[in-house]
């Protein structure tokens, strides 16, 4: 049985490395990283079999990808708590000759990383290549990947959505952090993306919903997509708040692409707890 | 050593044809090596394969982004994937595909592009692509190849099976003279003298290979000596061989079925600058979109012909 309030208490951490990472360099995605923190954390600490010694191919281990690449804080933060690299790497977020670059990259040798992204839409595709390895190779694991909603205006999305089904990919999850912002706004109102239910449905995929801010819901959904073997892929929309613990920032797009000043950072640290120790500035 | 009377041409087939043989060739010898198409496995002269290891071949329908970022998750699992469609929809259109998930990604894929350049045909200017080898030699850790016939396509495409990073590999449509040894051996890097000469270097890349090799027969006939060097990898560039060669005659001629920006000649171009500054003449498109036509035609009327490999080893010796 998951023990939800340590998984809590590990992403309450995650929360406060993310706007500190964010603040330090003056520079980052405060925004869609606080709404994630509980989905990487039960995705990490919980849900899939991983090994933070890393080797890239991940045989034999569950894969989680990160499509939406400017939500690196929180993704840096979960893998350094998990033993992929030192949490105190993560002082050096967005700085000159770090690893830990603005959007997450194999390049610089990271642990955890598995493919560059930032330049939007590309994640599910590569996910694809990944599930079908593990197909060939008769590795039952899952891979995971996460895109947001807003990045489902890419084009690639839907060949991806097209592929999976009919290449019966059913150890293959996609979660759309189905947020409502995007950075010049509400989806709504930047392009509206209408029913992902439906239209995922049409594609042949298996959908599910979630409260990603829920994280005792989070990890029973995402253990029942990990275990789904039916012949078709699934997806995943998860409702999350932009900006989740941290009052001023929930709930808009301002906090997208924007790192707090000293006493806004003080003010959102205030709110969430420091449980495993603050990485040193 | 090679040289101008054993390059004879034994026959034709198209480079592509040397594509399906050489993989499956290396598929023979990896099993992990994955053929993957966007609708156009017909193109790819490579039923050989598909139908001896039905289980590697991927079907991706016309998503040629999504094909390449399969082909990236493949590859991060171990596998050897190799791309195949035309070389437009291999490059221009899924360059940020290739750029973000292959190449900064550091992926082994081997993008393996038919039907390059104006030899297409009549298809016209939409399908033959001729900034290619420019957007791929700019990729970081990007190698660039482009043979110039069924054999050593064929043997190309066994080396960079062998070879680990990511590999643009451009070939074509149009039946071609065979004319290299079929055993000649293939190394990724490295130039294929063709012929030994003192007057002028001329260098050539793909089909335009051919027509160097009777340009240099024409020449010599004149009794002017041709070092002929065909540069099969354009990137990693032999700039060893580029720069011995252009030292020797001091006099400098690029061809290639591309635009004269960003492939062979700048190539040569930019390597020469730096240590040994040549004359240089280039035999490539004039900075423009192709059309329709038969291959042999248009290859004359963009000035790609055998007379036009002449014509500028003449003007780069007489500014000697």
């Amino acid at each position: 049985m998951a023990d939800i309030q340590e998984l809590q208490r590990i992403a309450s951490q995650v929360r406060r490395d993310i706007i500190r990472q964010v603040h330090l360099c003056q520079s980052g995605h405060p925004g869609g990283s606080l709404g994630n923190a509980d989905l990487l954390t039960a995705l990490y600490f919980e849900v899939m079999e991983n090994d933070p010694s890393f080797n890239m191919e991940g045989k034999g281990e569950d894969i989680f990808l990160l499509s939406n690449g400017h939500i690196s804080p929180v993704f840096y933060s979960v893998l350094a708590h998990r033993g992929y690299f030192p949490v105190k790497e993560l002082a050096t977020f967005r700085q000159i000759n770090s690893r830990v670059q603005g959007h997450p990259t194999t390049h610089e040798g990271l642990p955890g990383i598995r493919i560059a992204s930032g330049s939007l839409g590309q994640g599910p595709s590569v996910a694809c290549g990944m599930a079908l390895a593990k197909r060939m190779d008769g590795d039952d694991k899952t891979v995971f990947v996460l895109t947001g909603d807003g990045e489902q205006q890419e084009g690639q999305i839907w060949e991806a959505a097209l592929f999976a089904p009919h290449n019966k990919l059913d150890n293959l999850v996609l979660i759309i952090d189905d947020n409502g912002q995007q950075i010049d706004g509400p989806t709504e109102e930047v392009l509206k993306l209408g029913s992902f239910e439906e239209k995922y449905k049409a594609f042949g995929w298996d959908i599910m919903h979630m409260d990603g801010n829920d994280m005792a819901e989070t990890v029973k959904v995402l253990k029942e997509a990990q275990a789904k073997r039916n012949g078709k892929p699934t997806c995943i929309v998860m409702k999350t708040e932009m900006g989740k613990g941290v009052d001023y920032m929930e709930g808009t797009h301002k906090w997208h692409g924007k790192a707090p000043n000293d006493e806004l950072a003080e003010k959102a640290l205030a709110q969430l707890e420091e449980t495993l120790g603050d990485f040193p500035a | 050593m090679l040289s101008l009377d054993k390059l004879q041409s034994t026959g034709k087939k198209a480079t592509r044809d040397g594509f399906g043989a050489g993989l499956k060739a290396a598929g023979d010898k990896h099993d992990n090596v994955i053929m993957l198409t966007a609708d156009l496995r017909g193109s790819m002269k490579s039923e050989d394969f598909i139908n001896t290891y039905p289980d590697r071949f991927i079907q991706c329908g016309i998503s040629e982004a999504n094909m390449m970022g399969v082909a990236a998750g493949l590859a991060t699992s171990g596998k050897i994937p190799m791309t195949t469609t035309f070389a437009n929809f291999s490059t221009g259109r899924v360059y940020d595909q290739i750029r973000q998930s292959i190449a900064y990604s550091d992926k082994n894929v081997k993008i393996c592009a038919s039907h390059a350049g104006l030899t297409l045909g009549e298809d016209g200017a939409t399908h033959q692509i001729l900034e290619d080898i420019g957007m791929m030699r700019m990729l970081p850790g990007m190698t660039v190849i482009n043979p110039c016939d069924y054999n050593q396509t064929k043997a190309a495409v066994q080396a960079i099976a062998e070879h680990h990073g990511p590999v643009y590999l451009r070939f074509g449509r149009p039946g071609w003279p065979i004319f290299i040894p079929e055993d000649q051996k293939f190394e990724i890097g490295k130039a294929l003298h063709l012929n030994e000469g003192s007057d002028v270097s001329i260098f050539a890349t793909g089909h335009l290979v051919w027509h160097a090799v009777e340009a240099a027969r024409e020449l010599e006939a004149e009794g002017i000596s041709v070092d002929l060097i065909n540069i099969h990898t354009i990137k990693p560039l032999d700039e060893a061989a580029v720069i011995a060669s252009a030292k020797k005659t001091g006099a400098v001629v690029s061809c290639e079925e591309h635009n004269k920006y960003g492939g062979l000649g700048s190539a040569i171009a930019e390597c020469l600058s730096k240590s040994a500054p040549t004359f240089q003449e280039f035999v490539a498109t004039d900075d423009t979109f192709g059309e329709s036509g038969k291959a042999a035609d248009l290859l004359d009327k963009y000035g790609l012909g055998i007379k036009d490999i002449v014509a500028a080893a003449k003007r780069a010796m007489a500014k000697k």
